[in-house]
């Protein structure tokens, strides 16, 4: 059964595509589960409209697109234009206050945070916005991928010398979402 | 070993992992770095590529492992110099490989017609991305089937495979370099942007796992005349590395045993039914594939690469509809294995053929079966995937049951 249909969209550059792989790694590699993960993007290095697919699943994933995601990531208004139709309904769309004015006319949960500014805030740069969104996504989706599945990955993935400053990054989403958790 | 590597058996039950029990030989990567890691496999030694879209991958993880591990990478000029230096590394005894993207792999053909001309094993990578031309650089497609047969001029047989998924790729790139070894070929890996890009779950066999082919060697003494075209009983050429103990002529001309010019009307024909036949006369040998549900189906499915999963999609979920779909999923493209697409096929009302093409496999799917106006094209080309609601809409309207 396929448990999450993520899509997160941003412009290139911001990240997305990354935040999609060290997800689905988790959930493949330190959950046990199947994951998946596809993207799309131009021919173009940064800017441009970048989006990557996340499906995690129980059981054996077979067409690799989302089509229909349970759960969208927006990271600029194009993006949030774009995919906000495609939600399913009572999906959750998580986006940043800072970056995304968000015009919710379908039926889906919004969970807006000032994510942006809250990393400038604490790091002086955006590097860290991805893992930032990663933690806070984390906290949205419960028990299906955990914090230290993520933190395993953001290891092997960035090293040793990085691995505080993302692990900061990742608890700050975590706990900026806590409050939007649905009971 | 020909033949001794069968088709995996149907996969039809497979379920997913339980949680928690994950393989500590498990990754997660893309197509294109399984391709790689498969190659290493197979005992890849040289590389030599211009890096392109979606291949890019390939030649970036080549360009780190390669060199670590002894073996030799170059990013050469463009894709003609590098299909060359492949011929040139294969033949000093190298297990060798390119990596490209249509644009590419138009101007690589004439070069892996001399491969084959020449009986040079190597392996070409074509991710497919939309085409003619640059087309559409980092979008899906699959119309390069008909290039990667007829690509290069003149009668000759070649060698295509494919796959739709990151574990398939890791094991269809050995199995191309065990065939491309035991025939002495250029064999091709038709991939695509989907598969290509994709990340999933790839465990790695322990070596020794997966049967890999070496280079089979003359016993020629140095000093005594070898012909490095004189097959043995079985068809296989033995080979001495070019520069090595034995000195002998290569030739993208007509040649004989000696691999001299030659316009001799015999040796000329003799040649021609070589290439063609020691590939033809072996397509039942040469062909992989999987399937699903194909025993009671009474529509079947016949897709390869990225679509086949969009196939696999639609037919577990009209299963689950009690709707009798079968899937058979082809990995071998040519030579095109007509007699077994034949009998998979034989008791189906119909068959949808679902590419991303104008239908080049379809134009093979009908020429094979026994009722050719009961084969339909299910295709798309826009640079998306195919999805299972494309497939579904066509499957409904055929049945008579609305669009």
């Amino acid at each position: 059964m396929e448990l999450y249909r993520v899509l997160m969209s941003g412009s290139g550059g911001q990240g997305v595509i990354t935040m999609a792989i060290v997800l689905a790694e988790a959930a493949c590699l330190y959950e046990g589960l199947t994951a998946i993960q596809s993207q799309s993007y131009g021919p173009e290095a940064r800017g441009g409209a970048t989006r990557s697919d996340v499906i995690i699943a129980d059981g054996p994933i077979f067409f690799p697109k989302v089509l229909q995601p349970n759960f969208l990531v927006a990271l600029t208004n194009e993006a949030s234009n774009r995919y906000v139709p495609l939600i399913r309904p009572g999906g959750i769309c998580l986006y940043d206050t800072d970056l995304v004015q968000l015009d919710l006319r379908v039926d889906a949960r919004p969970r807006g945070l000032p994510m942006y500014s809250a990393v400038m805030k604490e790091f002086g740069k955006a590097q860290s916005f991805n893992i930032c969104v990663l933690g806070a996504m984390a906290a949205l989706i419960g028990a299906v991928v955990s914090l230290n599945s993520l933190e395993r990955v953001l290891l092997t993935r960035f090293g040793p010398s990085r691995h505080e400053h993302n692990c900061r990054a990742l608890r700050m989403g975590a706990e900026m979402a806590a409050p939007m958790v649905d009971a | 070993m020909s033949g001794a590597v069968a088709s995996p058996p149907p996969a039809g039950g497979a379920g997913g992992a339980k949680r928690g029990a994950v393989a500590p030989d498990a990754h997660f990567v893309q197509g294109n770095e399984a391709c790689v890691r498969g190659a290493m496999y197979a005992g890849l030694n040289f590389f030599a590529g211009y890096p392109i879209t979606p291949s890019t991958e390939i030649a970036e993880h080549l360009a780190d492992i390669l060199p670590r591990n002894g073996g030799v990478f170059i990013q050469m000029e463009d894709e003609i110099a590098s299909m060359c230096a492949v011929c040139g590394a294969a033949l000093a005894g190298a297990k060798a490989m390119t990596a490209t993207s249509g644009p590419g792999f138009s101007l690589k053909q004439e070069a892996i017609g001399y491969a084959c001309m020449t009986e040079i094993p190597c392996v070409i990578v074509n991710v497919q991305r939309g085409g003619p031309s640059t087309g559409l650089p980092t979008k899906v497609a699959q119309g390069d089937v008909m290039q990667s047969r007829w690509g290069t001029h003149g009668d000759h047989s070649i060698v295509v495979l494919t796959a739709s998924s990151v574990q398939d790729i890791f094991e269809i790139t050995i199995e191309g370099f065990n065939i491309s070894e035991t025939y002495r070929t250029p064999v091709i890996l038709l991939f695509d942007e989907v598969v290509g890009h994709m990340r999933e779950k790839l465990v790695v066999p322990a070596p020794g796992e997966i049967a890999v082919v070496d280079r089979l060697y003359t016993e020629v003494k140095a000093g005594v005349n070898y012909h490095p075209y004189l097959p043995r009983e079985d068809g296989r050429l033995p080979v001495s590395d070019f520069g090595g103990v034995h000195r002998y002529n290569v030739t993208g001309l007509f040649h004989d045993i000696f691999g001299f010019p030659t316009e001799n009307a015999d040796q000329v024909s003799r040649l021609i039914y070589h290439l063609v036949d020691k590939i033809e006369n072996r397509a039942h040998l040469l062909a992989r594939w999987k399937e699903y549900h194909l025993d009671d189906a009474e529509h079947i499915i016949l897709s390869y690469g990225a679509s086949a999963r969009s196939a696999r999609h639609l037919a577990e979920t009209r299963r689950g509809k009690g709707d009798r779909i079968g899937l058979l999923e082809l990995q071998t493209l040519w030579p095109f294995p007509a007699a077994l697409v034949r009998e998979k096929t034989a008791h189906a009302k119909s068959v949808f053929v679902a590419e991303m093409n104008m239908g080049q496999i379809a134009a093979q799917v009908k020429q094979a079966v026994n009722k050719p106006d009961r084969v339909f094209l299910v295709n798309r080309m826009d640079g998306m995937l195919v999805t299972p609601t494309d497939i579904g809409a066509v499957m409904r309207t055929v049945e008579g049951r609305g669009f």
